[in-house]
Parts: structure tokens; C-alpha cells; sequence
């Protein structure tokens, strides 16, 4: 497998000409998981946002199989890639159905097709279309929105999805099912995926590639695997600032279990 | 007001209301075609929005009689009265209308338009199927604020010879016969009421859920 997003020498400076993005260069291969980490303001999201041109750099190009994103027409572009966001964006006066299937109405698909797609996404999402369909955006929890977000990115069965902190407002138990559901619908689609995570745990979990942005600089693009057994000092201070909860609690629930 | 009052100008204050209402109908219709599109692009081009709104903002508050007054010199709009009429009435609906667009457009959460964007839909799917959709309650609002505005305003219209029920209201105060002021202002009042029950309705059939 090749690679299907590439990025070659990227840059993007805000109208302030502050450099977000600095020479970023790495590809992500057909069909895996790539998880974008770093602070906040570290260009995360600016990154994602380049891929589907809601950003446009200032320097360097992405290529989508080869071809540069700026050949495709704009609109394809963007059906061909699902984008979930925190905030879920689900459109408030559109039924859970029609939210699903508002992608396929503006390509012209037929009612019937619409309905037919909704609803067995809704079904993959793990929302009963029975009892889910008819509701309304805010008859639902947040980690209902988020799957219906979810199944919206999917409707037009794009190759490329693009995920910006996906479950990042959910509490644990919640993002804990989610990461589940989605673990197994992304090892199922084979979608060539970024997700841009806080959560290292999540990242792990996830993505087959990790990727570390850090003030719009690539400090890393490694696997798993590779990247917990770094000894490289930025990624090793990333990685132990995500156990420190559990170096300070232990020895306490330790000693608790022991009965001290 | 007797039945011999009604029987006399029954047919007369039936005639008027209809021209009160094809006076305002006509002014609403035009204010519309001009303040829907404006307050769309103003929110698209909100450096814009300050002084356009403050234009009309100042259109609103030039008084009624005066306006008519101005209008009636000029070329082509003073050589017709319904002409004056209509277009001062237009004036005074602009600004609820514009403003209210512009508001409603505004106002609709940022995520919803960048996730509309970005699933590919184009400018014109997001804006009838997005962006309208989200700001219809605040235009209809807009929309029956001007509307009650303007049914008022227009018995003023009389003044310059355009009819509508003012017509009866200006004989009646000429005349110190209160039974003509009522036959004028009670179906002013009473299409100013209808009005607003009907847009209110609108307003509230389009109304986004949980909103």
C-alpha cells in the first residue's frame, strides 16, 4: 500500500505571518490511522484543515494519491473525505435521518436511497434507526451526536477521513465505548484516516502512526510502538507527562488495598 | 358606529382597506427582495454591516410626514402617490428586515457552517439548506415587526393623496367626526393585528428545534 496523503514541505503563516506550520513532511498510508498529538496551538487542526483545503498553505503541497489537492474540484475533494469534529456541527433543524443523509440529498440521491443509507449507518454507528431516525439533534447525549457525526462522515463513503478531537468533549466511559466502536469500524472500512487527538492513550489506541507537532514543527511521525520507546526527550516528556496521574496515585491505592 | 354609518361607507372602507393593504403588501414585497439579499451579503461582508445598518437605521428615523414630503418632489416617484407611498414604506421596513437577517445569519454556530463546508456542500445547498433555514425565524421576526410597522405608518400615505384607510382618519380629524377616525383606525389596527398573528404563526412553523 501507498502512500495516500502526503505532505511535502508544508507550511501555513497566519495573516499576522506567524508561522503554524513549519516544512512539515510525512505521508500517511492507504487505509491506516494516523493521529496527529501535540499541545494546544501546535498546528494540529491547521494541518488537518489543509488536507480538505479549508486551509490553504503558504508553502509546500499535499498529495492525495500523487495528485496535488489543489488539482481536484473542491467539492468532490471534500466528499470524498468525512469530517467529525467535537463540536458535532450536527445541523440543529434536520432530523438524525436527514443530518445522515444531507451529503447524499445535495449529490441528488434519491429519498428512498437517502433513507435506505441513513439508516444502515445509523445501524454501523450502533444507533437503532427504529428509535433514533426521527429524533432531533438535541434529544440526544453527546456520545449519541457524536456517532450520528459519525455516520454523517461516512454517508458518501469517502476514502479519507478527517477526525479533529473527535470524542474530546465526552466523559471516559463514553469516549471509552467510542474508542471501541470506532477501533472496530475503522479496522472494518479501511479508511485512510487523521485524527487529531489530546489523548495519547486514545492515539495509541487507535492510529497506527503517531504523529508530534509541537509550535507547527514535526517532531515525530513514528509507529506506536516506536514512539512509547522513544528516548527522544520531547517525546519522552509527552509520553511520561500521560502517567503521571498513575506514578502519584499507586503507591496510595496500594496502600489502601493493603489496609495501611 | 351605527349600521346606517357602515351602510353608507361599508363599501367604502372595504375598498380603502384593500388599497391599505396593497400599499403595505407591495412595500413588504419590495423591502423583502431588498433587505433579505443585503443582510445575507453583510454577513458575509461584515465590515460592511456598520454602515449599511446605520443608513437605514437613519432612514427609520426620519418622520413619517417629512418623508412623504421629501419624496414628493422627485421625478418619476413624486408623479404617482401610491409610487411615494410605497417606496417610503419600503424605507421603514428595511431595517428590521436587513437587521434581523444579518443577525440570524450571524448567529448560526460557526461548526455547523464549517462542517457544511467541509462534507462539500456548495454555496448555494448551504445556504438554502443550511444558513436559511437557521436564520428563517429571525427574518420572519424581521419580517412582522416591519410589516406591523409599516400598517401604520401608511395611514400617514393619505397625506399625500395615496389612499388607504388614512384617508377616512384624515377626513374624519378635518371633519371632527370621530365615527370617520374610527372607520379608519379600527381595520388599520385590526390588519396590523392579523398581521402580526400571522406572521407569529410563520415564525413559529419555522422555528428550529430546542432553539
Amino acid at each position: 500500500m501507498g502512500a495516500a496523503i502526503e505532505f511535502r514541505d508544508l507550511c501555513f503563516a497566519n495573516a499576522q505571518g506567524r508561522l503554524l506550520l513549519d516544512t512539515i513532511s510525512l505521508s500517511v498510508e492507504e487505509g491506516t490511522t494516523a493521529a496527529i498529538l501535540g499541545r494546544s496551538g501546535s498546528g494540529k487542526t491547521t494541518l488537518l484543515r489543509t488536507v480538505n483545503r479549508m486551509v490553504l498553505p503558504t508553502g509546500g503541497e499535499i498529495l492525495l494519491h500523487g495528485k496535488n489537492v489543489s488539482a481536484f474540484d473542491l467539492i468532490k475533494l471534500r466528499r470524498n473525505m468525512g469530517y467529525v469534529i467535537q463540536e458535532t456541527g450536527l445541523f440543529p433543524h434536520c432530523t438524525v435521518e436527514r443530518n445522515v443523509g444531507l451529503v447524499l440529498e445535495a449529490e441528488g440521491r434519491s429519498r428512498q436511497d437517502r433513507m435506505r443509507r441513513s439508516h444502515e449507518l445509523l445501524e454501523v454507528v450502533g444507533l437503532e434507526p427504529a428509535s433514533f431516525a426521527k429524533r432531533f439533534p438535541h434529544q440526544l447525549s453527546g456520545g449519541q451526536r457524536q456517532r450520528v457525526g459519525l455516520a454523517r462522515a461516512l454517508a458518501a463513503d469517502p476514502e479519507f477521513l478527517l477526525m479533529d478531537e473527535p470524542l474530546g468533549a465526552l466523559d471516559p466511559l463514553t469516549r471509552a465505548e467510542m474508542q471501541d466502536m470506532l477501533r472496530g469500524l475503522l479496522s472494518r472500512l479501511k479508511k485512510t484516516v487523521l485524527l487529531v487527538t489530546h489523548d495519547l492513550d486514545e492515539a495509541l489506541y487507535l492510529a497506527q502512526r503517531i504523529i508530534l507537532l509541537s509550535e507547527g514543527k514535526l517532531l515525530a511521525c513514528l509507529s506506536p510502538k516506536e514512539f512509547v520507546a522513544s528516548r527522544e526527550p520531547l517525546i519522552e516528556a509527552y509520553v511520561s507527562a500521560f502517567h503521571r496521574g498513575w506514578n502519584n496515585t499507586a503507591p496510595e491505592i496500594r496502600l489502601a488495598e493493603s489496609g495501611v | 358606529m351605527s349600521a346606517d354609518f357602515l351602510a353608507r361607507h361599508g363599501s367604502e372602507i372595504a375598498r380603502l382597506t384593500l388599497e391599505h393593504l396593497w400599499l403595505t403588501g407591495a412595500a413588504m414585497l419590495l423591502a423583502t427582495a431588498i433587505a433579505v439579499p443585503a443582510g445575507v451579503w453583510l454577513a458575509r461582508s461584515p465590515r460592511w454591516a456598520k454602515p449599511v445598518i446605520g443608513l437605514a437605521n437613519v432612514l427609520q428615523t426620519i418622520p413619517s410626514l417629512a418623508m412623504f414630503g421629501f419624496l414628493l418632489p422627485l421625478p418619476w416617484l413624486g408623479e404617482r402617490a401610491a409610487r411615494i407611498a410605497i417606496f417610503a414604506l419600503c424605507a421603514y421596513a428595511l431595517l428590521p428586515i436587513l437587521r434581523n437577517t444579518y443577525a440570524g445569519i450571524r448567529g448560526i454556530d460557526r461548526s455547523i457552517i464549517e462542517v457544511a463546508c467541509a462534507l462539500g456542500l456548495t454555496d448555494a445547498q448551504r445556504f438554502f439548506k443550511v444558513e436559511l433555514p437557521l436564520a428563517a425565524p429571525f427574518i420572519l421576526a424581521g419580517l412582522r415587526t416591519a410589516t406591523v410597522t409599516c400598517i401604520g405608518i401608511a395611514t400617514i400615505a393619505a397625506a399625500v393623496g395615496a389612499g388607504g384607510l388614512g384617508e377616512l382618519i384624515f377626513r374624519g380629524v378635518a371633519s371632527v367626526d370621530n365615527r370617520l377616525v374610527l372607520a379608519g383606525a379600527i381595520p388599520a389596527a385590526l390588519l396590523a393585528l392579523a398581521a402580526d398573528a400571522a406572521l407569529g404563526l410563520l415564525e413559529r412553523w419555522f422555528k428550529v428545534p430546542a432553539s
